[in-house]
């Protein structure tokens, strides 16, 4: 006994300058877990949780790009963003932000529990934590779905009008561009954004072809006799189809914001499908009963994974939702 | 299996049973499942020089089509895919593998005197990563190939009609993570798994040189990937975050790829430098000159080499402000680079040269090497650059870095491990004259470059004014020495393989841990770990005609812990 | 300095303590979700006053607190080893220098593109480069 409190301490053994090769002949036939290139628990657990700070500096970067690409297109138009910005759902954002953070603390609680060898707490911890991924991504889901109803979409197709009833276009932001194809995701609209006019003024760019949007060909969207009739503010609600098109102040290239906006929740939406991934995995190993005080690396592992997902949520809950 | 009897006196554990890492098991599973380290060495090695031959071959073929003005054998479209091609198999799934993943893989968790890497079941891993990513590339030759450059520049690249470009962008972002789960699994072992005594300043200079790299690949690759998949986005759903006509920003993506491709320019030089600070001070049997510096130097090359990207960008529409910057910042990384050079210098000095194959290769890099790094000044002026950037000029610097620095310093490292990897010897006089028609044929093909570039032809180009006809030809002939070279040094390994006498323990006089178990090593590379002593005090190493190899004499050396009168840390 | 790692023996010697790292206890963690919780309260009202350009500071900045107290107490970095906290920190400051540098490149766009002047250029070039090889090119084209 004396000996496993010595060897809790990693800075004892398995340090950065070398002390580890100790005689630990003992040391793999006492712990099954122990690879054989290792001398210590101490030391692969070590090397574990370096090695994950290392991937988590790889997501840092993966995403931290993304940033930058929020950071530049947000300097450059920042009357975009603000504008935009009300179009996304706050109140969902901020239910979100609050799930993540509650599965953050179920998981954290998870290792805990893990570390005291307490398997029913670590398996039910888990399964909140999944629990948490799974609400998270069903609200994200009805925010996209909401959002892709409304044409608040990336690229081309932000400014293409639904159709109406009679199929007609219930807008005309590009009425005089020729049949701009409606399911245009997927499709290459270069030849569309290119029969507007020549590259550099394509119309997502000039504001003034898309101010007379609410008298088209079929005259005012009923959508948008409705929300006026209803007295709908300046700032239209995202349930309206195609809302931002009615509006005479969008300013020009707000689909950025869109694309922008997608890309990141986007990846970090696949960030937490992986994170349900390997939870499930840690699911099945706890209740075969893989973890103890002895060895608990891999929740501990997928447990900061799950924690940099959570962090990054919380820089992109206000840069993107609360947009003053 | 085994010949050697190696005579037991006093040296450190020369372990040569018969049991190596080649005979350890057998068959295909045995290899393709394999977590040893040495064998995933082997196999990254194969797999590498395997696309070198590929990329090699589009490299004739360009240089073919380029012999006259106008058409010579292939069309336009053609000659821009066989460029593409070359730069993108060079670059992804050559040069950057090369030295880490399998020189690397190889001789690391050895020198460190470990069993293995951190994570060996992840390193088998980024193996299987990097074939994935090089199965996307074929493939996306199958579907049309892609002719954007191996730069993939917006807005070309997500307008070209070229149909392999989305295969191709995730093959490289595959590419990518193989590289980026290398370099985490070297930081990690580089950490973690030093044995008892090997301090950081204890360690050989190549491992200082991976490491470097490795946190270039852990810190930069990852902007890459993102940076394709934005790519791939903006061209099957057009985000257009790249697109100008859509309000979006090229020159954002020139930032994000070089953010990520200039210090790629290191993972592929630095541990070429790793190298031949091993090759410099073995094969001239002199203690290296100024370990500290060179081992700084690396980190600071690594450094350095995130905050200068813009280099590329000068005349890309970059602002002024940021251009005068990063050309300022440019040119601070020829100091460690310089550094570098001057200790290399320094330790041939008075040393005891040996011109064997390794240190061929070692002065022909120190020769490129200096053409090479003094040529990026130019390119790092900034008024100077805006008449060379996109000439001939600019292919062939970097080519004097990419090619004659880190590929001959990988294929130097290749002499230089080759009896350690597999046991044998290969000849020495075959091996010397490949690599001075290697080097004759590279000075060939691109110092005329230089020439072409600097009178103002464009790189990339299909059709050429008629005067600069004699460069190209003078080009194209260089290009097909090197080849005759390269086939020649193939034919020397080979023969190697199926003749090659017995490789001893320790065939150079080195001192670092990897020459001190057998050759093969065995599967456990060391049945103890071993002790570690300065891996550049030469003066106990001596040569034993027995074993025709060196010894270790443990009584001559005043580092050893053993011997009487130890004195803490070697080198002054 | 390394942190030397001093589990909390005086609670949890008893029951199964862990044979490597650091135990952080169930009420540091509630109490680390509370403040998270609460700043996050605290940032969707900050949206709505308004303080000009600073919304977008304040907001980064308590970003950057929970950010903290994620890394800190969750992710037990307070306990680790210090090459781990340098190694987060050193990515974060990492996509700092990129981001500033991407930022201060593109705040330098013209508001405006030249569109060019073809015409202009091709007199130049015959006034003052007669053979230079694109006027030869055009006159091939436009004879
Ligand atoms: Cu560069």
């Amino acid at each position: 006994m004396s000996q496993i409190t010595a060897e809790r301490d990693p800075h004892l053994h398995g340090g950065a300058d070398a002390d580890s090769g100790h005689a630990h002949s003992g040391e793999h036939a006492k712990y099954s877990f122990l690879a054989h290139h290792f001398d210590s628990p101490a030391q692969q657990f070590d090397s574990a949780k370096l090695g994950m700070w290392l991937f988590l500096a790889t997501e840092v970067l993966f995403f931290g790009a993304l940033f930058v690409g929020y950071a530049v297109l947000r300097s450059r138009f920042p009357e975009v963003f603000s504008y935009a910005s009300h179009y996304l759902d706050t109140t969902m954002g901020g239910i979100n932000t609050g799930v993540l953070i509650v599965s953050s603390l179920t998981m954290a609680l998870g290792v805990y529990f893990a570390q005291r060898g307490r398997k029913l707490a670590l398996i039910i911890c888990l399964w909140l934590t999944m629990a948490g991924a799974a609400g998270f991504l069903v609200i994200k889901y009805f925010e996209y779905s909401h959002k892709i109803h409304a044409h608040l979409v990336w690229g081309p197709t932000f400014y293409i009008p639904p159709h109406n009833e009679f199929g007609n276009e219930e807008a005309t932001a590009l009425a005089h561009a020729p049949t701009p194809a409606p399911a245009a995701v997927g499709v290459p609209v270069h030849s569309a954004v290119a029969a507007v006019g020549p590259l550099g003024t394509a119309p997502m760019v000039d504001a003034s072809v898309i101010k007379p949007a609410s008298v088209g060909p079929t005259g005012l969207s009923a959508a948008a006799v409705d929300h006026r009739l209803a007295g709908g503010g300046d700032i239209i609600p995202y349930e309206m189809p195609s809302a931002h098109l009615e509006d005479p102040n969008m300013p020009p290239n707000t689909h950025l914001f869109f694309s922008i906006y997608y890309a990141m929740t986007g990846l970090h939406g696949i960030h937490v499908v992986v994170g349900m991934f390997v939870i499930g995995m840690l699911i099945h190993r706890a209740t075969r009963g893989d973890f103890g005080p002895n060895y608990y690396t891999p929740v501990d592992l997928v447990g900061l994974y799950w924690h940099i997902v959570d962090l990054v949520w919380i820089f992109l809950f206000p840069l993107f939702y609360l947009i003053h | 299996m085994t010949t050697l009897d190696a005579p037991r006196h006093d040296i450190l554990d020369t372990t040569a049973s018969s049991d190596n890492y080649l005979t350890h098991s057998r068959g295909f599973l045995s290899w393709a499942l394999t977590l040893d380290h040495k064998r995933i060495g082997v196999m990254y090695l194969i797999a590498v020089l395997g696309s070198f031959l590929v990329g090699g071959i589009f490299a004739l073929l360009l240089r073919t089509e380029l012999l006259t003005p106008g058409r010579t054998f292939v069309d336009a479209d053609t000659y821009n895919q066989f460029f593409t091609l070359h730069g993108a198999i060079m670059v992804f799934l050559v040069i950057i593998p090369s030295i880490p993943a399998a020189l690397g893989n190889f001789v690391l968790p050895i020198m460190l005197g470990a069993k293995d890497v951190a994570f060996p079941r992840l390193n088998l891993f980024s193996f299987y990563l990097w074939v994935g990513g090089a199965l996307f590339t074929l493939y996306s030759l199958a579907v049309g190939g892609f002719d954007t450059g191996w730069t993939f520049y917006t807005p070309y690249s997500t307008t070209t009609t070229t149909g392999g470009v989305v295969p191709v962008l995730i093959g490289v972002f595959i590419l990518g993570f193989s590289s980026i789960f290398t370099g985490l699994n070297f930081i990690v072992t580089v950490h973690k798994l030093r044995p008892p005594g090997m301090i950081w300043f204890k360690m050989p200079l190549f491992l200082w040189a991976i490491y470097s790299t490795a946190i270039i690949q852990v810190l930069a690759t990852p902007v890459l990937a993102i940076t394709l998949c934005l790519l791939i986005v903006e061209r099957t759903l057009n985000i257009g975050i790249f697109n100008p006509s859509m309000g979006g920003d090229p020159v954002l993506y020139q930032h994000f790829f070089w953010f990520y491709s200039h210090p790629a320019v290191y993972i592929m030089i630095v541990p070429a430098m790793g190298i031949i600070s091993e090759i410099i001070a073995v094969h001239s049997h002199r203690h290296i000159f100024g370990y500290r510096f060179i081992a700084f130097s690396s980190i600071a090359i690594a450094m350095f080499s995130f905050i200068v990207w813009g280099h590329h960008m000068f005349i890309s529409g970059q602002s002024g402000l940021m251009n005068t910057i990063f050309s300022l910042i440019s040119f601070s990384v020829a100091i460690p680079s310089a550094v570098k050079t001057f200790n290399w210098t320094m330790t041939l000095y008075k040393g005891t040269i040996s011109l064997t194959a390794p240190m061929m290769y070692g002065l022909s890099f120190l020769f490129l090497f200096t053409i090479g790094g003094l040529t990026g000044l130019h390119c790092a002026t900034l008024n100077t650059d805006v008449h060379l950037h996109d000439t001939y000029f600019v292919v062939a610097h970097f080519h004097y870095v990419m090619m004659g620095s880190a590929l001959i310093g990988m294929i130097g490292g290749l002499h230089h491990w080759w009896p350690k990897m597999t046991g044998r010897m290969y000849h020495e006089g075959t091996a010397i004259t490949a690599c001075i028609i290697i080097f004759i044929g590279f000075n060939l093909t691109f110092f005329t470059q230089f020439m072409l570039g600097s009178q103002g032809m464009p790189r990339r180009y299909y059709d050429y004014q008629p005067e600069f006809q004699i460069y190209h030809v003078i080009s194209t002939i260089g290009a097909y020495t090197m080849a005759v070279g390269f086939v020649i040094t193939a034919v020397c390994f080979a023969q190697s393989l199926m003749s090659g006498r017995r490789a001893p323990a320790n065939p150079w006089g080195g001192r670092s841990l990897e020459w001190q178990c057998a050759s093969p090593p065995p599967h456990d590379n060391f049945a103890t770990t071993p002790t570690v002593g300065d891996c550049y005090n030469f003066t106990a190493v001596i040569w034993d005609e027995k074993q025709q190899g060196y010894i270790v004499d443990r009584t001559l050396d005043p580092d050893m812990p053993h011997s009487t009168g130890a004195k803490p840390g070697g080198h002054s | 300095m390394s942190q030397p790692n001093q589990p909390s023996h005086a609670t949890d010697v008893a029951a199964g303590h862990p044979l490597v790292g650091h135990l952080v206890g169930i009420k540091t963690l509630v109490t680390t979700a509370s403040a998270l919780l609460f700043l996050t309260i605290v940032t969707v009202i900050v949206r709505y006053i308004d303080i000009g350009e600073f919304n977008i500071w304040v907001a980064i900045g308590i970003a950057v607190i929970k950010a903290g107290l994620v890394a800190t107490f969750f992710m037990h970095l307070k306990w680790d080893r210090p090459f781990n906290v340098l190694v987060f920190m050193g990515c974060s400051l990492f996509v700092i220098l990129m981001m500033a540098f991407c930022v201060l490149d593109t705040s330098q766009y013209r508001a405006t593109q030249y569109t060019g002047n073809a015409t202009l250029v091709q007199e130049t070039l015959d006034a003052h480069a007669p053979g230079a090889p694109i006027t030869q090119k055009r006159t091939e084209i436009n004879p």
